[in-house]
């Protein structure tokens, strides 16, 4: 049961209740218009405490395309976070408001604080350099359909991994599926944080590999997961600059890899996926961002325990 | 030699680190106690060369857990009728909170100080704990209780 939780890490939600996401997920793709008023009277609140693009517009399309009405803010400037409310504060009058809430914050732990306080569900939609899990439903959703299941892959996962939260969040719901095989692509100074690799990888067993170059494993990927150098979780420009070409997927390394693997990225891209890979059947990370928004829909409605009328 | 009486009934705190019974004093809030407390300092012992020593006089409800995560060399004498009744053995917290702070600079704690520093036991082997927010581990041999 779902119903009044929240989602703050991607280890959440059981192996169980993710698939009855997706296959409510999988219901509402496949028959919108059934959907179209079941969170008819519902409020959902966006506390975004800095800048996105794909993730609140695709919780506020998914609530609006259940019926439902949003509420919130888009800056920490436009809100009382500028005036030194706290989190906890902000949290408990939202709640007086609205049905279930939304939140981004530069800060990691945010949302956990601000579920502590919370009558509501809170999902967190990022918080620093920690975790992401509606992009990792995103993600296994987007898997799960171009592929069938969710288990029996080599998955590269490419860029900033250190501090890439939506990787964290994806090596974590992944490493729960059988016989994934993980490919960790990055330069010495962005690989994964060492809870990840000591704590997840390690202590399950599971098969990785930490590598530099991209092109040495191109042909035994199935999935490519790139990911963007984010500028704003660097202390210093000069590093950022020295690592952000990194690592560029274009036409030349496509033709290296296997006709069916599929790539998939969170998006925004800078530079590092070419504009002509766009055109490549494999290039899947579109579809991602559509698939985020069905899978956000099908969150929303089972934490607040709506049904199909 | 300084003498410091035996209790008739209550909990000795022994094999405290030598410099280490004023942190666990303020850690057990034994600064708000209004019953008789000891604390004694540098005393001579085979095991560490010197030690602190905590006595409390009949009081034997205090939670004595986050000792375990302080320092798990203490040991803990039950008094009763002048007698030990019982030596507990220190146990690990499930979590801890406002013992240590997180290291973090990104964590959430780190500009709202309101917030209480949690930390959640994750591995009982490696006595690792980690902030319940961030997930940042603490680190004993950087940060100092």
């Amino acid at each position: 049961m779902l119903k009044g939780r929240h989602l703050i890490d991607p280890m959440d939600l059981t192996v169980e209740e993710l698939e009855s996401v997706f296959e409510l997920a999988d219901k509402i793709i496949e028959n919108p218009v059934d959907y179209a008023d079941v969170c008819k009277g519902k409020l959902l609140s966006t506390c975004f405490y800095e800048p996105s693009t794909r993730t609140r517009l695709s919780f506020e399309a998914a609530m609006l395309r259940l019926g439902g009405q949003v509420l919130g803010f888009s800056s920490a400037e436009s809100s009382s976070a500028a005036k030194g409310e706290s989190v906890r504060d902000t949290m408990m009058t939202i709640a007086s408001y609205a049905d279930i809430c939304a939140m981004r914050h530069p800060k990691e732990g945010a949302p956990k604080v601000a579920a502590l306080n919370s009558p509501i569900p809170v999902i967190n939609g990022g918080d620093g350099g920690h975790q992401h899990p509606t992009q990792t439903l995103t993600d296994l959703l987007t898997i799960r359909a171009l592929r069938g299941n969710l288990t029996d892959f080599t998955i590269g996962i490419c860029g900033d991994l250190k501090f890439g939260r939506t990787v964290h969040s994806l090596i974590k719901a992944l490493s729960r599926y059988d016989n994934i095989k993980f490919v960790l692509i990055s330069p010495e100074e962005l690989r994964i944080p060492d809870y990840i690799r000591e704590e997840i990888l390690m202590k399950k067993e599971i098969e990785f590999q930490e590598i530099e170059r991209l092109e040495d494993v191109m042909s035994e990927l199935d999935i490519l997961y790139m990911t963007r150098v984010q500028k704003e979780r660097f202390f210093n420009e000069a590093d950022y600059v020295r690592l952000k070409d990194s690592y560029i997927l274009d036409k030349d390394k496509m033709t290296m890899a296997k006709q069916n693997m599929a790539v998939l990225h969170p998006l925004p891209r800078v530079n590092e996926i070419s504009v002509e890979v766009d055109s490549d059947p494999r290039a899947a990370y579109f579809k991602q961002a559509k698939y985020g928004m069905f899978v956000r829909m099908a969150l929303i409605m089972k934490l607040l325990g709506v049904e199909k009328c | 030699m300084l003498k410091v009486d035996s209790i008739e009934r209550g909990i000795v705190i022994d094999h405290i680190a030598a410099g280490k019974s004023m942190k666990i004093y303020k850690y057990l809030n034994l600064d708000e106690a209004d019953f008789t407390v000891a604390m004694i300092k540098n005393v001579a012992s085979k095991k560490l060369g010197r030690k602190d020593i905590i006595k409390i006089e009949n009081v034997l409800d205090i939670d004595l857990n986050v000792l375990g995560f302080i320092d798990h060399n203490i040991t803990i004498n039950i008094i009763e009728n002048d007698k030990i009744v019982k030596k507990l053995n220190l146990e690990l917290p499930q979590e801890v909170s406002n013992v240590v702070k997180c290291s973090n600079p990104r964590c959430i704690t780190s500009i709202e100080q309101e917030i209480d520093q949690r930390f959640r036991l994750v591995n009982r082997e490696e006595k690792l704990y980690r902030c319940i927010y961030c997930d940042q581990a603490y680190d004993p041999n950087k940060q100092d209780i």
